[in-house]
Parts: C-alpha cells; structure tokens; sequence
C-alpha cells in the first residue's frame, strides 16, 4: 500500500479499524476529538459500533461489557479524561478483559492545559487505578509507529488479556506525517473465546467474569499469578526501544514520545561538534527496558520529557547509578526546543570532549 | 546535512492556511521526501491567527517543530505577519499577503515578497483561491516542490470528485509564481 | 408415584444464597431464573452483577455473568448487548448502585434505548456495607448515616427512579413493583417476563423497580419489615406502569 499522509489521531483510529476493532467508545475532549470523530463515520462502514459515552467513566465500563463480550475495542481520551477511566482500567485489569486506552497527553494536573504533554508517565505505568497491577504502556514517536503500535496493541491485549495503553503526547494526535497502514503486527497465541468470554461458553459451562474475591487468600493468589506469570512473559516478549547513535556514546539521552524527536536534532548538532552522545528511546514504558541500560559507557544519562521528571526513578533503577542520572523538561503544555538540550548538555556535561 | 525547509503558514480562519500547508506536505511526500505537519490548536485557533508548521526535507526529520529558524514563512493577516517576521531564519523568505497587510518588512537580511493574494483572486473569479496563488508563489521562489506535485496533492487532499477544479488552481499557481518571479 | 409440584428453577445454580431472612433478592433471583427458563433463553442469556449485595450472582446463576464497577452495570451492559445484540442481557442492581453513584449511567442508557433489562431492587438502604443511607432512603427513615432519621433538609430527598426514567423517550417499559406479598410477587414475575419479553422483540431498554426489605439493617424482623414495604415505602414509591411502548402504540 502507497505511503498516506493522516494526522495522528486519525491514523490511529484507522489503525484500530484495521487491527479488527469494530467497537470504539469515548468521550470528546481536546486534544483527541479527532479519533472518535473518525470512529462514529468510518465505524458504521465496516459493521462496528461507536457509542458516544455519557462520561469517560461509562466509556471505560462499555469497553469492559465489549471487551468481556469477545470484542476487540478501544476508547480514548486525554489526561482528565484517562483519570477518570482509571477506575474502570482498574477492573479490566482484574477481570482480564482485553482493550486499548488511547492516551492523547496534555498538560496537567487537573484541567491544565490542552497543549501537549507527557506528564502522565506515572500515571500510566505506575497504575492510577487501586491494587497490584501492571499494564502494556506503548509510547510512539511518530504517526507511523502510532499506527503500528495501535496494531500490535490488540494483539497484545488479546493475547495477554489484559488492557493495553498506548501514550502519546497531544502533539501525536494533532501532527500529520506519510504512513504506511499495511504494517501487519506479530501474530500472537490468543486464548479462546470460549473459555472465558460472555456469551461464548459453550452449552452446560459458564463464563464469568470476576472482579470481588471476597476471600483475601483467593485475592492473594490471583495476584501472585498475574506476577508470577503474565507479567514476567510480558516483559520477556514485548519489552521494546530504539538505539539512535548510541554504537560509541558516552553520553545518552533517555526520552520517547516527541521529546525523542526533539532529541535527536539535539544529538545530531552536538555530535556534528564531536560530542558522542546518542540516545535510548523506550518504546514500551512498561515494561520499562533494561537491557540499553547496561552499557557501561556512558558516563551520564540525561532524561528529557515533558514533564518534571517522571522517568527518572526508572532510569536510574534502570542504569543503578543515581548520580548519573540529570534531567532536563518543560512542563504544563511546554514544548522543547533542541537548542534548550544542547545548551543544557553544554552546560552540564562541557560539550564536546 | 540535507535540504530542509521550515514553512510556517499563518492568516485567518478560512484563509486556506491549513490546507496550504497540507498540500506542500503531500506534494513533498508525493516526491518522495520526508514530511511533516503541525497545526496549532486550541485558544490560539480562535479569533487569532490559525497556523501550521510544515518540513519537508531531504532526510529523516527530528523535531517536528520550530519557533525560530523559518526558512519560509507565509503570512496572510498583520497578526501573523507581527508573529512571524521577527523568527524568520536570516536568508529565508517571507511572502506576504499585500492585499491586505499594508505594513513591510523591516529587515534586510531575508528576501520579502509582497503577493496581492485577494486580488488576484478576485481577478481569477474565485476569492477562495487565494492560498493557492500564494504557494504558487512559494514554490516558485523556494523550490519545496514542483507545483505539478501540489495539484497531484490537491486531489489527494481534497478528493478526486474535485478534480474539476485542477484547471483553476493551475491558473492560481502559475499566476502567484509569475507575479513573484517579477520581483525577483 | 410422586409429582413435582415445586423446584428450583433451571439457571439457578445449588449454591446456597447469602441472603439474610426476610431479603427480597432471593425472591426476585428466583422470579428472573422462572421467566427466563419460561422463555426459553437459560442459554443465551448474560447478567450483569451489580456492587451491593447481589455481587454475588454470579455464584447464583447459570448464566455467563460479569462483576460491574459500582453504579457502570448500564454502560457495561451496553458494550455486551452491542457486541451480542441477540443475548438475552441483564441488569441487577441497588439502590445505591443504581440511584447514587450510578444514576448518570442508568438515565444515560435508557435515553439511548438500550435493548436490555434492568431489575432495580429498591430497599432505601445501603445493605452491603451496612445500613447507611440510600438516595431511596425515605423521609424520617433512620440509617446509620441518619441516624435522627433522614431529614430532607440536610439530607435531601429521595429520587423515585421509575417516574423519572418515564420522562425519557428510550425506555420502552417501566413499572414500579413490589415483593411484600404473594400477590405482589406474582405481579413482579408479570413485570419481569413483560420486560424481559419485550427485550427479545428489541422494543427498547426495559426496567423493573421492585420494592423490597432489608430487614437486618431496618432493624425489624422479617414480619415488619414487609409491613414496614407496605405501609411506608409503597405509599411513597407508587406500584404501576410508568411506561409501555406495547400499549402506546396501541
């Protein structure tokens, strides 16, 4: 298929749609109206479904009875609004119910601002919802890994049943660049229907869909086994990042998102001043990759995000070295510039050494 | 390092500035470069200046956005042209809608191109084209992309059922890239 | 040679019901499982369990079943009845599930005509959690978090549920029912299987309320607390049809 230009939140959608999501459910809020916009006119075409929700949180637990249901289906929102599907992200969790939260970042807390953001970092991979948990965080850099990552969103959902997010930063949504929309994501084994969907047990069994174990022990082990066993085969299969110039760093940037995009100008200008810098890019922010970090080259990380720091503690836990670890961002709706990275590594660092 | 253009593209609401800067991307991916399309949103839309941000460039593009370093900026209202004169890279360009902007360019290390847009428009019949004339203008003076590519985007951006409307917005291109080869 | 003149209903499974003496879930349990055999769909129906003391039903039923958040039991449903249009699909839920926290969502499916049904189980009273005050808790009514008896002046009044759904343009039937008596109990198995019929022929979203008794936290016994259903909580909350699409269209 020839390269199409689309903006981020239509491509996603598009994305979806092509993965085999036939159920889309949100509410509108700045800055990802266009994904449901494009769901509630191109849904109908293909014999989907698109419910424009009374709330986020009665978009997140339509996703539930769907996704419950055998569907493949998705909402998205913005920072308030994924705040207010936390609760039901939290029950999709504990029911295993397979979905994709869609996460168009803006700058927070509260209502904030609607400009771009990536401040939900923790939000997103340290929970938001109540208990012991963990879900898939993808973090695209670009309209076209948007649209793959979207793909390989509901495999992976469906394959590990539980909910999946894809974070981007509102700059995602709102840009247009060429993508190919042909990309076919891993094919991965998926549990049948009818061992745990609503209305696909089969004749004289019960599928049910649990959520209270009022016996604490009962709890207990439920959890065990999520550690014990479908997080660590998520970390062990799905844990992705980029190397960009890191062959013979001894400096790296660590950031995703479009702070990454931003970063790399940087990396490029004080390489072309003979500074050995590169950068690490998470593609899944959890599983937060470990393995780039055990290069002991480099000699200090320096994070960059849109926000104020919220990937350090895993940076450092990651590279186990606290002290080497700086940080520079913007935050509330503030964009960088790659001049505001190569003044700061200059600064920091003395540049090219 | 590659050619890379930085084309901001700013005016009123309704004054094609989105679609202008659209249709360079898509002419420039159609040509097989690396592309990028930024609009503003939000507050800034309303009542002020809509704008977008466009590269299109020889290799693999970073950041998607620029405040400063404009290699090619399009202003088609005062507002946008107070904006975005002073960010301008030095030796870049700046086209301005004349019909309507009666201020000029105080600096002298970029090259300005004053286009009457509304009244070539006008002239043309249909004041709607007045964003075309402009890029006709653009390429023209800039080289981003061949504007036989802007009309192949023209139909991918707005539909091939507008494929009627290829022989006017010819004429736009070729008449915005005549005025601002007079200037030259 | 013996005849079975009564029997536990196919749906229900042997689990033995957590229901206090004197409740009307297990009633109202039974009544859904009855409707549901007599019309044939014990295999293709799906019931969705609210927060409250029904969250057990999946134990109870045979039926695939699901755990809703508090109050979202409407909007999960909705993603379920949208993805199995032809599943007989379920509500059950509270007072406090159903009236408080999740009225935004139960106003909101029935305005879009949701083809499924909902059983509300009106008590005035948070059971679970232990006796406190229900947004269908009644005037003067004590709860142990109104503890003088509710006073409408700080407390607010309560929300009749079934007249305000009414007023929607969604809903294709709506009646107000009551669990105090066995003629009343005949009369909710009417209303049920009205809905529940109705929601094979896809008419719209259908709703029973049914007033029932919490006698441990009313602080009566069994006896009074059916008194207490008929003396006070009908004469506030009115039996009846609210609303029927079958005879409007008549």
């Amino acid at each position: 298929m020839a390269k199409v230009m689309m903006k981020g939140n239509e491509a996603i959608a598009k994305a979806a749609i092509l993965a085999g999501c036939r159920y889309f459910m949100g509410y509108p809020i700045t800055p990802q109206n266009e994904v449901p916009e494009y769901f509630s006119r191109e849904l109908p075409l293909v014999g989907g479904t698109f419910v424009q929700a009374e709330s986020e949180v009665a978009a997140i637990n339509m996703v539930y009875g769907a996704g419950a249901s055998g569907a493949r289906v998705m909402t998205s929102s913005s920072s308030p609004g994924i705040a207010l599907k936390q609760e039901g992200i939290g029950y999709c969790v504990k029911g295993e119910i397979p979905c994709v939260v869609v996460s168009m970042m803006r700058g927070g807390p509260g209502l904030g601002t609607i400009q771009p953001s990536q401040s939900d970092y923790l939000q997103a991979t340290r929970g938001g919802s109540n208990g012991d948990y963990h879900i898939p965080v993808l973090a695209p850099g670009s309209v076209q890994e948007a649209v793959d990552f979207v793909k390989e969103s509901f495999e992976i959902a469906q394959c590990y049943r539980t909910p999946v997010m894809v974070l981007c930063d509102g700059l995602i949504g709102q840009m247009m660049e060429p993508v190919e929309l042909d990309h076919e994501p891993t094919k991965r084994e998926m549990p049948d229907l009818s061992t745990w969907a609503l209305g696909y047990s089969p004749k004289g069994k019960t599928n049910t869909v649990i959520n209270l174990d009022i016996d604490a022990p009962n709890c207990e082990k439920e959890n065990i086994r999520f550690f014990e066993e479908k997080y660590p085969a998520i970390e062990k299969n799905e844990v992705r990042w980029e190397e960009f110039m890191m062959d013979d760093a001894e400096y790296a940037f660590v950031s995703y998102g479009t702070t990454s995009r931003i970063i790399k100008n940087a990396v490029k200008a004080l390489r072309a001043e003979g500074m050995k810098i590169g950068l690490v890019r998470p593609q899944t922010l959890w599983p937060f990759p470990q393995k780039p970090f055990e290069n002991k080259n480099i000699k200090k990380w320096i994070v960059g995000e849109m926000n104020m720091g919220q990937m350090v503690p895993d940076v450092q836990l990651a590279c186990g070295r606290k002290e080497d670890v700086l940080f520079y961002g913007r935050t509330g709706g503030m964009i960088p510039t790659p001049e505001e990275y190569i003044d700061f590594v200059k600064k920091e660092l003395g540049g090219a050494k | 390092m590659g050619n890379t253009h930085k084309i901001s593209c700013a005016g009123f609401g309704g004054q094609g500035v989105m679609s202008m800067g659209q249709l360079l991307t898509y002419a420039g991916m159609l040509e097989g470069k690396e592309v990028t399309w930024v609009p503003a949103y939000g507050p800034e839309m309303r009542g002020g200046t809509a704008n977008c941000s466009v590269i299109v460039s020889d290799e693999p593009i970073g950041s998607p956005i620029f405040d400063t370093g404009i290699t090619t900026a399009v202003v088609m209202n005062l507002p946008s042209f107070l904006k975005f004169v002073p960010k301008v890279a030095p030796g870049g360009s700046i086209f301005v809608n004349s019909s309507i902007i009666e201020e000029k360019v105080q600096r002298d290390d970029v090259k300005v191109y004053y286009i009457p847009a509304n009244d070539i428009a006008r002239e043309l019949g249909n004041d709607k084209l007045l964003n075309i004339i402009m890029l006709g203008a653009v390429v023209e003076i800039d080289k981003i992309v061949e504007s036989e590519s802007i009309l192949k985007a023209f139909l991918k951006v707005f539909g091939d059922h507008k494929a009627k409307l290829i022989p006017i917005n010819r004429e736009a291109l070729a008449k915005g890239a005549e005025f601002a080869k007079k200037l030259e | 040679m013996s005849t079975i003149v009564y029997q536990k209903p196919e749906g229900l499974t042997d689990v033995r019901m957590h229901y206090c003496p004197g409740c009307g879930h297990g009633i109202v349990h039974r009544l859904i499982a009855e409707c549901i055999s007599e019309l044939g769909e014990t295999e293709n129906t799906i019931i969705c369990a609210p927060v409250g003391c029904a969250v057990f039903i999946p134990k109870y039923f045979t039926y695939d079943s699901i755990q809703c958040a508090h109050g979202r039991a409407p909007a999960t449903a909705t993603g379920i009845k949208r993805v199995h249009p032809d599943k007989l699909v379920l509500t059950y839920q509270g007072d406090g599930d159903l009236a408080s926290i999740g009225t935004a969502e139960i106003i909101h499916a029935a305005a879009r005509g949701e083809k499924f049904t909902t059983i509300f189980i009106n008590n005035g009273i948070y059971g679970m959690t232990g006796g406190q005050m229900a947004p269908t808790t009644l005037p003067g009514m004590r709860s142990t978090t109104s503890q003088a008896g509710r006073d409408v002046r700080i407390n607010g009044n309560p929300i009749r549920v079934c007249e305000m759904l009414a007023t929607l343009d969604g809903p294709a039937y709506i009646e107000r029912v009551a669990v105090d008596s066995p003629a009343h109990v005949i009369a909710t198995k009417k209303a049920i299987k009205k809905a529940l019929t109705m929601q094979q022929a896809k008419k719209g979203f259908t709703f029973v309320e049914v007033v029932s008794s919490c006698p441990t936290n009313w602080g009566l016994s069994a006896t009074k607390a059916m008194e207490f259903v008929r003396d006070s909580m009908i004469p506030y909350y009115p039996l009846g049809v609210f609303k029927d699409m079958e005879k409007e269209g008549e």
